[in-house]
């Protein structure tokens, strides 16, 4: 009996908390049906009128100086050729590594795990100064584009992607690719319809863990992007947004509800592996 | 045998490729550069050549009186935020691994924050400061909390610590879970016949079972808190002006947003560029020493 009331006393105090943790959430969204004296007069209330939300996201979702609809765009294209790019190249990268013994293959994966201890603070400003040489060398553009920011994801993300990989290989019995390899197959054809397969498991965690790093990053994109120019990222344009009407609280929370919908969406269709991937991803 | 080794090699350098060369363009390379840079005069205006000045950028970091503010709030910054992610995370995880129903529900709720970025999550914390408290607090006629915390240096710092525990406790409170759940219960049963109170259990059975999850948590926890940009940015910038060492100078920039801006608004690329590399030496030296008194104190037990 004692048991479960205090089981209950438990389920009271947890409920109370998850609800004071979700309350900033709960103030976007009825903020974002209010106009600016609205949100002055009542910030706590419920909306006189729940209509005002769809008025507010065409506010935004038409405004040139947001452009909300090309950031949605380009956020999705850069989360996802970056996503597809560091996925493949670490998977190919580590299983190589792990399958190659020899002392240079030993010390690339060294190098590549070291390099997560360097803060992005120490290479962001040379990161720019170089892509700018190699892009006035080459012709190749790479600042304010896809193809530099592409790039730039595939190297930042490669070290943690293939330390996770490369862990994962390691389990994998040697046997199944030998009896592809007896059987004829060649290596690429083994990687690609032997090997992937079965790294499903740790490529979901790495999709994850990379997936929402990149839709969320705002100084790497500043750097390689630039602010106000004409690719932007969703944390860029609602930066620039919030710069320049920080009291226009109506405009700015409708903003920032639709810059947090998409995420909160899909954090609800794939909870479960987005919290364990996550967590996996770090605590190895 | 020899045609079939040099086929290895050549297989082993393509797949290799695209990610060592992406890795080269993005991190070898600029640390390269960044390192001699650091030893020059380099600018972020257009300038004629960049000139080597040896260690004069390093020598100027030691006079620069923000710098040297912006290290002790970083710090005090980070240690607030160890301190109050990790007694947050952990009282939660105890809580969603107790005998309660939808837990899954409950951890989802507590880990939702960590999805959504720090620079949204600073507006829209900026408006809860800002608005929010401010009303809500003149309807009540709460005096102190009139004008926003975010007006003094030492309420946006507490700010910047409020909105980091509640972006990071439910990413924090995961690990603790999943060490939780690995305390084996017939232990905790065992204990319980024996006549151990509740105290007694948690104190000599979970705590010192759940002790390598302290390693993991206090080093993300740490780590984390002295790289802290983005909600720096969004919520507070470099915050109100305050006096120290006799000259005015910004109250919340802290280490990273003071190397962001020694070059984006002072211009001096070198000088940040050579801070950025005491900032990666600081940073390693620290990760370092955490982990081996962790570990030590592991070993003890």
């Amino acid at each position: 009996m004692r048991s479960k009331s205090s089981r209950y006393i438990l389920e009271a105090l947890t409920i109370a908390l998850v609800i004071f943790f979700l309350i900033p959430l709960v103030l976007v969204i009825i903020n974002a049906a209010k106009d600016n004296n609205e949100i002055f007069r009542s910030p706590a209330a419920l909306p006189e009128n729940w209509g005002n939300i769809w008025a507010n996201i065409t506010n935004i979702w038409t405004n040139p100086n947001i452009r909300y609809s090309q950031a949605l765009m380009n956020s999705v294209i850069v989360t996802f050729f970056s996503l597809m790019g560091i996925t493949i190249s670490s998977a190919m990268a580590a299983w190589v590594l792990v399958r190659t013994k020899t002392k240079t293959s030993m010390f690339i994966f060294l190098l590549f795990v070291a390099a997560m201890v360097i803060p992005f603070q120490v290479v962001m400003f040379p990161l720019v100064r170089w892509f700018s040489i190699v892009q006035n060398a080459t012709g190749i553009q790479l600042l304010r584009s896809y193809t530099g920011i592409v790039i730039a994801y595939m190297g930042f993300g490669s070290s943690l992607s293939i330390f996770l990989f490369h862990g994962f290989i390691k389990s994998i019995p040697l046997d199944i690719e030998e009896a592809a390899y007896v059987d004829g197959c060649g290596k690429i054809k083994t990687f690609f319809y032997i090997v992937l397969p079965i790294l499903k498991p740790i490529y979901v965690t790495v999709l994850i863990l990379n997936g929402i790093w990149i839709w969320n990053d705002y100084l790497l994109p500043m750097l390689v992007l630039g602010k106000g120019t004409a690719v932007q990222t969703i944390p860029l344009a609602v930066s620039n947004f919030a710069g320049a009407f920080v009291t226009s609280y109506d405009l700015l929370l409708t903003a920032i509800l639709m810059a947090i919908v998409p995420v909160i969406f899909f954090f609800i269709l794939a909870q479960k592996y987005i919290i364990k991937g996550m967590v996996e991803g770090s605590v190895k | 045998m020899d045609k079939e080794k040099r086929k290895q090699k050549i297989v082993f350098w393509l797949f290799l490729a695209p990610a060592l060369i992406a890795f080269m363009m993005v991190q070898i390379i600029p640390f390269g550069i960044g390192l001699y840079y650091s030893f020059t005069n380099w600018s972020a205006t257009a300038q004629a050549s960049i000139d080597w000045v040896g260690i004069r950028n390093y020598q100027q970091i030691f006079k620069d009186v923000q710098f040297l503010y912006s290290t002790i709030i970083t710090s005090v910054y980070t240690l607030m935020n160890i301190i109050a992610v990790n007694i947050i995370a952990f009282s939660l995880a105890l809580l969603v691994t107790s005998k309660i129903k939808g837990k899954n529900f409950y951890r989802a709720g507590f880990f939702l924050p960590n999805v959504i970025g720090g620079i949204i999550l600073g507006y829209l914390w900026q408006f809860i400061f800002n608005r929010f408290i401010v009303q809500i607090a003149t309807t009540a006629g709460v005096a102190f909390l009139q004008t926003s915390i975010l007006r003094t240096p030492n309420g946006a710092l507490l700010a910047l610590v409020i909105v980091s525990t509640w972006q990071y406790a439910g990413y924090i409170m995961m690990i603790y879970v999943a060490a939780l759940q690995n305390v084996p219960r017939d232990l905790i049963e065992a204990a319980e016949i024996d006549g151990a109170t509740a105290w007694q259990r948690f104190k000599a059975i979970t705590i010192p079972m759940v002790r390598p999850a302290f390693t993991v948590t206090l080093f993300l926890t740490l780590v984390n808190s002295f790289k802290q940009f983005d909600v720096n940015v969004s919520l507070v910038g470099v915050g109100p002006a305050t006096v120290f060492m006799d000259r005015i100078i910004n109250g919340t920039s802290l280490l990273a947003l003071n190397i962001y801006n020694t070059s984006a608004v002072q211009l001096n690329t070198a000088l940040a560029q050579a801070k950025a590399i005491l900032f990666f030496i600081v940073l390693v030296v620290f990760s370092l020493l955490q982990v081996y008194f962790s570990k030590r104190k592991e070993i003890e037990l």
